[in-house]
């Protein structure tokens, strides 16, 4: 690593030559303010156009301003970051961006945390000098994302995302100058694009632009119905992030002050999808076993490896991309899902009312399960097993609506029975974490013998693609885990051209498993803020009395009374789906 | 499944034309160029084929056809019109000549009349700036043209 000297606001500094600007300034706090630029380090993910220029930077000697998230430090620079000259092209440039942007902060879901209102009041921005013409477009609105892109700046942040750390490529920049936006094929909605409405574009967003569609309303409407029994679920990721909405440190553990908060806000049975992941690993673990079990006897029906199906993101994404496939992914629905049919199917029975009027709501740290709670297969004559899906965020939005003092409430426990769940359950939601709460269960059913250590560290981790083999008592058992749906698409394609031998594939679309999805609080690019939502999944789980899945006593309980064997009939027949082929054909006319 | 319909002849035609450039898609833009001088025009459906052919997202090609101007998905008119919006035609008022045209035809530039009888765009420079400003109608020039001549010389072509 050569070093260089250079001198910045006057400070003279050693910097790592081939560094740009950016990245020296801010290692020594200073702060330069950027827009376009966009970095997940931990996941290597950079978006770096160059093209918005608030990061411009006077470089002495040089007659033009210099982007710095674009520009390389060179030997003996001398470079000032918020000089005169810097400060008034800067306040211009996002003049001139504001000039073409509606203003429609006061009712805008971003406003709040939108980095353009924050750049405007940070310059001390008080009118908008150059008024003309706005460019308009349609809203696109989809079952879980709206686009709204009369708010678009061109960032083209979320089409680095959907190309290069999706390889989905729904989105791309299209036309130019002042017409120029980043949009779908051939402008069409985003229903009709391969979007997987992972909704990681969203939470890349600088602006109001893209956003999630918010239902908040209808839960309110829901609760206020003194017809409607009202249940709710929490994924394992909420747990670790909700607190950030109120001031909390990343990685603090709110379960809970959650369920407290959920009850004050009225949801009438408080419940966990943590006991629906311990019901997945029944599923999964044992479609494994069975798979392994047909695969070894020769039997050339089966196929191997299995893939996780509990990330819907992923679930479109292979529907696009690998119709020829659609075999191989378990059958087990995720536990959303799960807790949707087990809720409308048996727990309505215990309470003696109708499906239609039991609303199940889930709080998901996604965008990808708005739009997998409305496909028609989970719906019983038009009636939804899972009725509304929110996001971390909105359950902050009604935790504030409903005047909650969230930070200072006594933690409280679910309900029972469904809201007992084990550290299995709780991993469900870092990326590694389903393979290694199969892994401990599948070990004990196929051994017979109880595990020594349930800790599967191999198997953790942040890197994109990680593979490892666990010892089955003298069956070795290969395990592939990938995060990032490009990632994905690499395991997928050496399985597609037989250059693999895994047993098992664990697969979750978003940057660190769902800790790190697109309805969590907004982490704007910083990834250490992941990486601490990950250790509270690891410390949660650790913390459990109870840490593998058939040990749930309500699990087991559930299977007793009502589904009787995992993989029976029952279970296949609610708590299994189907996959469709949703790749573009060109058909041949006539 | 989405279905799209093209004829066997044109997938062919398409598919020729991508491996003539090594399916690769660092060759879009040459592609594109190529296909629509087979076919005239680029539609959502023939994009689709290049896109799968040459591994690049519909998306990513949508966006190339719409940075650049020579490409066109509607299909070019029985009788293109061009206007020069060269300089010289340009300060002789080629704007206003050119709004005529889109009044009179009910349709915006890069488009094309429901009837299928006229497409209306735009050219720099053709070279004949002595006849400011100057209109095209498949290969016929016209010059000198004033806002008040438009509707005679389209009547010319209407019957
Ligand atoms: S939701 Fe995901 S797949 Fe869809 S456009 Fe956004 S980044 Fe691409
Ligand atoms: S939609 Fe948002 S992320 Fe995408 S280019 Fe526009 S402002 Fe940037
Ligand atoms: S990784 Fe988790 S949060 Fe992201 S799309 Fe998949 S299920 Fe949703
Ligand atoms: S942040 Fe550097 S050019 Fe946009
Ligand atoms: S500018 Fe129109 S012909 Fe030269």
């Amino acid at each position: 690593m050569e070093m260089i000297n250079i001198i910045i606001d006057n400070k003279p500094v050693k910097a790592e030559k081939g560094q740009t600007i950016l990245k020296i300034a801010r290692e020594i706090g200073i702060d330069i303010p950027t827009l376009c630029y966009y970095e997940l380090d931990g996941v290597n993910l950079e978006n770096r156009p160059g093209g918005c220029r608030v990061c411009v930077v006077e470089i002495e000697g040089r007659r033009n301003l210099a982007p710095a998230c674009a520009t390389e430090v060179t030997e003996g620079m001398v470079i000032h970051t918020h000089s005169l000259r810097v400060v008034n092209a800067r306040r211009t440039v996002v003049e001139l961006i504001l000039s073409d942007h509606p203003a429609d902060c006061l009712v805008c879901s971003k406003s709040g945390k939108c980095e353009l209102q924050t750049l405007a009041q940070r310059l001390g921005i008080r009118d908008i000098p150059f008024q003309g013409a706005k460019s308009t477009y349609r809203k696109d609105m989809s079952p879980a994302i709206i686009r709204d892109i009369d708010k678009c700046i061109m960032c083209r942040r979320c089409e680095t995302v959907c190309n290069v750390w999706q390889t989905v490529g729904a989105l791309s920049a299209i036309n130019r100058g002042f017409e120029a936006v980043v949009a779908t094929a051939y402008e069409q909605d985003l229903v009709k694009s391969p979007c997987t409405y992972c909704g990681q574009c969203i939470a890349a967003c600088p602006v109001g632009a893209l956003s999630e569609v918010d239902q908040t309303r209808q839960v309110i409407t829901a609760i206020s119905d003194p017809k409607k029994t009202v249940v709710v679920q929490t994924a394992p990721a909420v747990r670790v992030a909700l607190g950030e909405e109120f001031g909390m440190e990343p990685g603090s553990i709110v379960t809970g002050k959650m369920a407290a908060a959920l009850r004050a806000i009225g949801f009438d049975y408080v419940f966990d999808t943590d006991f629906a992941a311990d019901l997945t690993i029944m599923e999964e673990g044992t479609e494994l076993l069975d798979r392994i079990a047909r695969f070894t006897k020769g039997d050339k029906t089966v196929k191997l490896p299995i893939l996780t199906s509990c990330c819907p993101g992923w679930v479109n994404f292979f529907e696009y991309n690998y119709p020829d496939m659609l075999d191989v992914p378990s059958t087990a629905k995720s536990p959303q899902q799960m807790f949707g049919a087990v809720a409308k199917n048996y727990w309505t029975k215990k309470l003696g009312i109708s499906r239609e009027d039991m609303v199940v709501v889930s709080i998901m740290p996604c965008v990808a399960k708005k739009f997998e709670c409305q496909r028609d297969e989970f719906k019983v004559d038009g009636n939804p097993d899972v009725d509304f899906a929110l996001t971390t965020r909105e359950l902050a939005e009604l935790v504030r609506q409903f005047n909650i003092d969230f930070a200072s409430l006594e933690e409280e426990d679910f309900d029972q029975p469904l809201g007992e769940s084990t550290g299995a359950g709780v991993i469900f939601g870092a990326t590694g974490g389903v393979i290694e709460a199969a892994t401990r269960t599948a070990y004990e059913l196929f051994t017979g013998k109880t595990l020594e250590k349930v800790d599967f560290k191999e198997l953790r981790g942040l890197e994109g693609i990680r593979s490892a083999t666990v010892d089955f008592d003298g069956t070795p058992i290969n395990i592939g885990i990938a995060h990032g749906l490009a990632n994905a698409r690499q395991l997928l394609d050496s399985v597609r051209a037989g250059k693999t031998n895994f047993h098992a594939i664990e697969v979750m679309a978003c940057p660190g498993g769902c800790i790190g999805g697109a309805g969590q609080p907004f982490h704007q690019g910083n990834f250490d803020i992941i990486r601490k939502r990950y250790d509270a999944i690891y410390r949660e789980d650790a913390g459990k009395p109870i840490r593998k899945s058939h040990e749930n006593p309500y699990i087991q309980a559930l299977y007793k009374e009502w589904l009787g064997e995992p993989c029976g009939e029952l279970s296949h027949h609610l708590l299994h789906t189907h996959y469709f082929d949703k790749s573009k054909h060109i058909e041949i006319e006539g | 499944m989405a279905k799209l319909k093209l004829s066997e002849d044109k997938i062919n035609k398409i598919k020729e034309i991508c491996a003539s450039f090594g399916n690769k898609p660092s060759e879009a833009i040459n592609v594109l160029h190529k296909v629509q001088g087979e076919f005239g025009y680029l539609p959502a459906e023939v994009q689709e084929v290049i896109a799968q052919e040459i591994h690049v997202s519909a998306a990513h090609l949508y966006g190339i056809v719409t940075f650049y101007s020579f490409f066109t998905m509607t299909p070019k008119g029985e009788h293109p019109i061009s206007v020069c919006m060269g300089t010289a035609c340009y300060v002789r008022g080629a704007e206003k000549v050119l709004d005529e045209f889109k009044r009179e035809l009910k349709i915006a530039v890069g488009e094309t009349t429901p009837d299928g009888k006229f497409s209306l765009n735009c050219l720099r420079c053709v070279g004949a700036c002595g006849l400011a400003p100057v209109v095209l109608i498949g290969d016929k020039v016209y010059g000198r043209l004033t806002p008040d001549g438009v509707k005679d010389i389209i009547n010319e072509y209407r019957s």
